[in-house]
């Protein structure tokens, strides 16, 4: 079971998540952002456009690494990972 | 009589409202998120806001309480299959390579732009790219209008098939993301059949449907460019908004890229009425007077190449026979060191009442046609779109 850590921004729109520990069964990335949607119905199109791909301005860490794959979120999650859903930093 | 004007900023919603004979705005929710059009639909009264999150992408947002509380509206998104043509971009073919074709890329909403209301139940969206969504449920569930994508000056049916391989619609830097690709911006709906309906593209022009968006046609003969080799091409036009006269609907206005338009026989036929001798030629929107179809106003700029006011003061350009002449209304407006850009939902028109919103984040009113002009805010963030309800 994978730990997630949101972005406090994420809690804004999504405040039925606030206190709760995020663990999720995830064999990929892909699996995170689907069972995140299934907790707070929405969210995965807060950090995935409509053809699952990464948004832009949008960052997920596996551990330390950056997620490769922003395309499919084909990136591996063990059980014990940690996995971070940032906004990017882009300016302004 | 409208007593409330909603305002779409780059940083939240306001209402603007009179109290104690005085106009103000308040900040009534999306506070910190880019909001680019808001509306009421007048079936419903529910209030609709087009929101475009720097992280979270566009999202629709939905009060139905006059604006106190907001909630999400349901997704809209290009169905899977949906695939527009991409040219390609400078410096994207290697040396020495013919340069590449269109390339087929799948469609992802960049951008919700703006919201029409048709029969009760029935809501429009329009998107960059290019895009036409339809509610037939009050806004509970959005489709794509399939015959609009799919139209023959876009490339065709690029569900199913490799289409013409062609797009004839360019794009606008309008989208959020800095991609480049055609939004619509307008969308006009006939108050005699809600069939009959206008749209308009950045840039490609405008088109019309008689059946409720089962066929489009464009309506761009008359319109002329300068920046194609042929001024009066079918397609490539640059509306930046039109609009009609509620009124009296053969009348429709287009403030253009290239200049000012004007119809009096429902789009069949346009007619140049810029006056640029007066200033009156480039800016972003226009609003129809709901009675008279000859009377409508604008709020000019200086040029495409520059974008701001013309000689640094701000005017409206009210018109009152059909764009034969225009008179320039500056009093209250500030006259000097003003450089105020004016978007094309900026502008609204509700029974002789105006108000406008810049991108200098400054919101004027006007209770009597346009001939005098009070400030409303000096201090709002860039406004988007202003709009009575």
């Amino acid at each position: 079971m994978a730990r997630v850590e949101l972005t406090r921004h994420l809690y804004l729109y999504f405040p039925q998540l606030e206190g709760q520990e995020l663990v999720v069964e995830a064999e990929t990335v892909a699996d995170v952002v689907r069972e995140l949607d299934a907790l707070a119905p929405g969210l995965g199109g807060y950090v995935c456009d409509e053809r699952g791909r990464l948004r832009m301005h949008v960052n997920i860490f596996v551990g330390d690494e950056r997620v490769a794959d922003r395309d499919r979120l084909s990136d591996p999650v063990a059980p014990d990972s940690l996995v971070y859903v940032l906004q990017a930093l882009s300016g302004g | 009589m409208s007593d409330r004007v909603l305002v779409g900023t780059r940083k939240g919603t306001f209402v603007v409202e009179k109290s104690n004979g005085r106009w103000s705005p308040r900040l009534v929710g999306h506070q910190g998120v880019g909001v680019n059009f808001v509306a009421r639909d007048p079936n419903s009264g529910t209030l609709w806001a087009a929101l475009g999150h720097g992280h979270w992408g566009p999202k629709l947002s939905k009060s139905t309480d006059g604006g106190e509380t907001w909630e999400d509206g349901p997704t809209v998104a290009f169905p899977a299959g949906a695939r527009h043509l991409v040219p390609p971009f400078p410096g994207e073919t290697p040396e020495g390579e013919e340069p590449a074709a269109a390339r087929l890329e799948d469609a992802t909403v960049q951008k919700l732009w703006v919201m029409a209301f048709g029969r009760p139940g029935r809501i429009y969206i329009g998107t960059i790219p290019g895009g036409l969504f339809v509610s037939d449920d009050d806004g509970k569930t959005f489709e794509l209008n399939r015959p609009l994508w799919d139209h023959e000056s876009r490339g065709g049916n690029l569900f199913d098939t490799e289409g013409s391989g062609f797009t004839h619609w360019f794009g606008t830097p309008a989208s959020e993301g800095g991609n480049f690709a055609p939004g619509i911006h307008s969308i006009l709906v006939d108050p005699r059949d809600p069939d009959h309906l206008y749209v308009a593209i950045s840039t490609a022009g405008v088109l019309e449907s008689l059946d409720g968006g089962e066929t489009w046609r464009s309506r761009n003969k008359g319109m002329l460019m300068d920046y194609l080799p042929d001024p009066a091409a079918e397609w490539g036009h640059d509306p930046h908004a039109i609009e009609l006269c509620k009124g009296d609907p053969d009348h429709l206005w287009q403030q253009n890229h290239c200049g000012v338009f004007y119809s009096s026989n429902g789009g069949a036929e346009w007619k140049k009425v810029s006056k640029p001798e007066q200033g009156v030629h480039f800016g972003f929107p226009v609003a129809a007077d709901e009675r008279d179809g000859r009377t409508a106003w604008l709020v000019p700029g200086k040029a495409d190449s520059q974008r701001v006011t013309v000689d640094g003061s701000l005017f409206v350009a009210r018109t009152e026979d059909g764009g034969e002449t225009w008179t320039d209304l500056r009093e209250g407006l500030p006259q000097d060191g003003a450089y105020d850009v004016v978007y094309r939902h900026a502008l609204s028109n509700a029974n002789g009442r105006l108000a406008f919103g810049s991108t200098t984040g400054n919101l004027y009113l006007s209770e009597d046609r346009g001939d005098t002009w009070q400030t409303v805010s000096n201090n709002l963030p860039p406004v988007y779109s202003v709009m009575w309800a």
